[in-house]
């Protein structure tokens, strides 16, 4: 790998997938707590069309003229939206879907326009349907990295109001915050992300990289600040892995690689993340489901001890078991390991036999008088 | 360093001419002509409310009555399409910092990443204005906060691991290091446990008390005699306002209710002599 890393051109490729890593991941987070992940889709489209302008009006593959074309033509998709959603029926995902077919189909015919007049410089200009890191100078890296820093600069200057815009906009606007405004610059960071990462991944699989680095990073953190950093990580360790796995297998091309990077962390994160990943869920799911075992199995030793007016009633085995349709020696071995019940001889039957122990009773009755209503149902989930 | 507001001190639309002419100061809410709609449907029908300072106000009406509208286009949240407001005499764009705001629980994703002690913290960010970030002084703040709402202990837990009751509390708590004249809140007691309720409740006589003038949409008309001093009824239109001892009549509610006013003749009336009158003379 390092030996792969001493290669400049590959080195390039690989910065330039860290820079994205690192814009995608941060700006992200925004796009994901708001729930404007289709945001970023419809934007990451609609750069096509600007791509296509950018090269039109300066006749070269120059990337500052094409990323300006870019962050142009998702503003106005943005702006269309914004329009759509105001002066029509139409609900937001319905608007959002809208511009970012229009704003595609328009970007594919201007493409196919220049590919038409047979220009020499024309570039493979279609290279930003799915991104080609190959293409990528030294120089494109200081654009990258220019863009990187600012819009990171943004988001800590205005910590605090994105995070409030974010979390709470109608209490935002009581303190007097510009919402609005706030709103705009979250969406032009959507939009400066996906300029970054235009020559990488290219713009179909860039809402990839702007929704996978946060939705992981979300798994297995609980701040905001935590959520930023880690998918910042996210998005460069994805960035990194897969410029390094097609370096090495010379072919393979980079955007793809990077986004299958990004969607195994993804994966991951919501299998196994602590608290809120599916094995988790899986886990707690069980423990719940055994604890309700033992409770019903105690709770039916103290129903029958009461109606036989003898709290040390013994009860057999089998009877528990056919009274619960189910094998319940487990739970009262559990049971047995707090203390709770203890087995017993009931002369002159020669099967296991149990009854409740002191605490046991104690335990049972607090159980029956606890869960009589759902009276804490309100109370921690 | 002065902190800078987010927003230089300004009067509304109507009021930009004159900002510094008092209206109505003796009020400490006064709407005017108020008209709100959405999609050119009003939602809000040329309203006129006045609430005196130092009273505990319900504000009650159906499910869509325009309540939390009405709440909304106080704070500037709506763009009225006609009408004033006054806070104690002023826009409510010069009087920001005596008013705090609690939101309908319903209108925020709970599952966003932060922690209660945080969300408290976001009650001083518009003392904090641009660019200064909460510190020590703000935390503790905070923290005493969550104490009055009794979640002290609750401070550093996720605010989606929170019950329902309690992140109630801790927009409550938000609200009071707010430390304002005037509160509006938005249904702080809809889906909360009794104690939640009543916890909620003495905080808001505490605040009465020490001499602040709450408006409080309120879901619940049972409650509203044993709560409340004040009350606006509300739909669409402003039905009734004033006293409660006045105000809750079974004609004036049957005038916001419509329909529904039999279920809640038999709910809020049965078995009270002086409300039975009151129907009868209804
Ligand atoms: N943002 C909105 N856009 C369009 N209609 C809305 C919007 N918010 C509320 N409404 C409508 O306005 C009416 C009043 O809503 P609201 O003030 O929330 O009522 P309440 O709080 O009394 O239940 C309802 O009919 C609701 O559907
Ligand atoms: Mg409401």
């Amino acid at each position: 790998m390092l030996a792969l890393l001493a290669d400049s051109t590959i080195r390039t490729v690989a910065l330039g997938a860290a820079l994205l890593g690192i814009s995608s991941g941060v700006l992200g987070c925004f796009a994901v707590l708001r729930r404007q992940s289709l945001l970023g889709d419809t934007l990451a489209h609609a750069a096509l069309p600007g791509v296509c302008l950018g090269f039109l009006i300066a006749g070269s593959r120059d990337l500052g003229s094409i990323m300006l074309g870019a962050l142009a033509t998702g503003a106005a998709a943005a702006l269309a939206v914004l329009l759509l959603t105001r002066t029509s029926r139409l609900k937001t995902d319905a608007a959002l879907g809208i511009a970012l077919s229009l704003f595609f189909a328009l970007g594919v015919v201007l493409l196919t326009f220049i590919q038409g007049r047979g220009n020499s410089a024309q570039g493979g200009l279609d290279s930003f349907l799915f991104g080609q890191a190959a293409a990528m100078l030294r120089s494109d890296l200081w654009i990258m990295g220019a863009i990187t820093a600012a819009a990171l600069a943004l988001v800590a200057i205005f910590w605090k109001e994105f995070k409030l815009a974010s979390f709470d906009p109608g209490f935002a606007a009581s303190l007097g915050l510009p919402v609005l405004a706030l709103e705009a610059a979250m969406t032009a960071m959507v939009a400066l992300a996906v300029v970054v990462g235009l020559q990488m991944v290219g713009v179909v699989l860039m809402t990839a990289m702007i929704i996978a680095p946060a939705t992981a990073a979300r798994q297995w953190t609980r701040s905001l600040g935590a959520m930023v950093v880690l998918s910042a990580l996210f998005g460069t360790l994805a960035g990194v892995t897969g410029a390094v796995i097609s370096a090495a297998s010379r072919g393979l091309s980079t955007g793809p690689l990077i986004v299958l990077a990004i969607s195994a962390i993804v994966f991951l994160s919501l299998l196994a993340a602590p608290g809120r990943g599916l094995a988790w869920a899986a886990l707690r799911h069980w423990r719940n489901r055994r604890n309700l075992e033992s409770q019903q199995v105690l709770a039916t030793l103290y129903r029958m001890a009461a109606e036989h007016g003898d709290r040390r009633h013994p009860v057999e085995l089998g009877t528990l078991d056919t009274f619960h349709g189910t094998p319940t020696r487990r739970a009262l071995s559990r049971l047995e390991r707090q203390g709770l019940v203890r087995p017993v001889r009931h002369e002159p039957e020669r099967t296991p036999h149990w009854e409740l122990t002191p605490q046991g009773l104690a335990q049972a009755r607090r159980l029956l008088t606890d869960t009589g209503g759902d009276r804490d149902g309100e109370e921690m989930s | 360093m002065t902190a800078a507001p987010f927003v230089p001190a300004v009067a509304d639309r109507k009021g930009a001419a004159v900002p510094d002419r008092l209206h109505e100061p003796q009020l400490a809410l006064h709407v005017e002509d108020l008209t709100v709609s959405y999609d050119s449907k009003p939602v809000l029908w040329d309203i006129d409310i006045d609430i005196p300072p130092g009273v505990m106000a319900a504000v009650v009406g159906p499910n869509g009555a325009g309540k939390s509208t009405f709440i909304k286009s106080v704070l500037g949240l709506v763009r009225p399409t006609a009408g004033h407001v006054r806070i104690f005499g002023r826009p409510y764009g010069m009087q920001r910092r005596r008013v705090g705001y609690v939101p309908q629980r319903s209108s925020v994703d709970w599952d966003f990443p932060t922690t209660a002690l945080d969300v408290v913290g976001m009650g001083l960010y518009g003392r904090l204005g641009w660019l200064r970030r909460p510190g020590r002084r703000e935390r503790d703040e905070a923290r005493h906060a969550l104490e009055q709402v009794g979640m002290q202990d609750f401070a550093h837990r996720q605010i989606s691991q929170l019950s329902g009751g309690q992140q109630q509390r801790v927009f409550l708590a938000r609200a009071l290091v707010q430390q304002a004249d005037l509160y509006f809140l938005d249904e702080p007691m809809a889906g909360v446990d009794a104690t939640t309720e009543r916890a909620i409740v003495d905080i808001l006589h505490r605040l009465r008390a020490q001499g602040k003038t709450l408006v409080v949409v309120h879901h619940d008309l049972q409650t509203v005699r044993s709560y409340f001093d004040w009350m606006v009824i509300l739909n669409i239109r402003a039905i009734a306002q004033g006293p409660v001892s006045q105000v809750y009549t079974a004609e004036n509610l049957r005038k916001a209710y419509g329909g529904q006013i039999a279920l809640i003749e038999h709910e809020s009336f049965g078995g009270s002599g002086a409300t039975a009158q009151t129907l009868g003379g209804g």
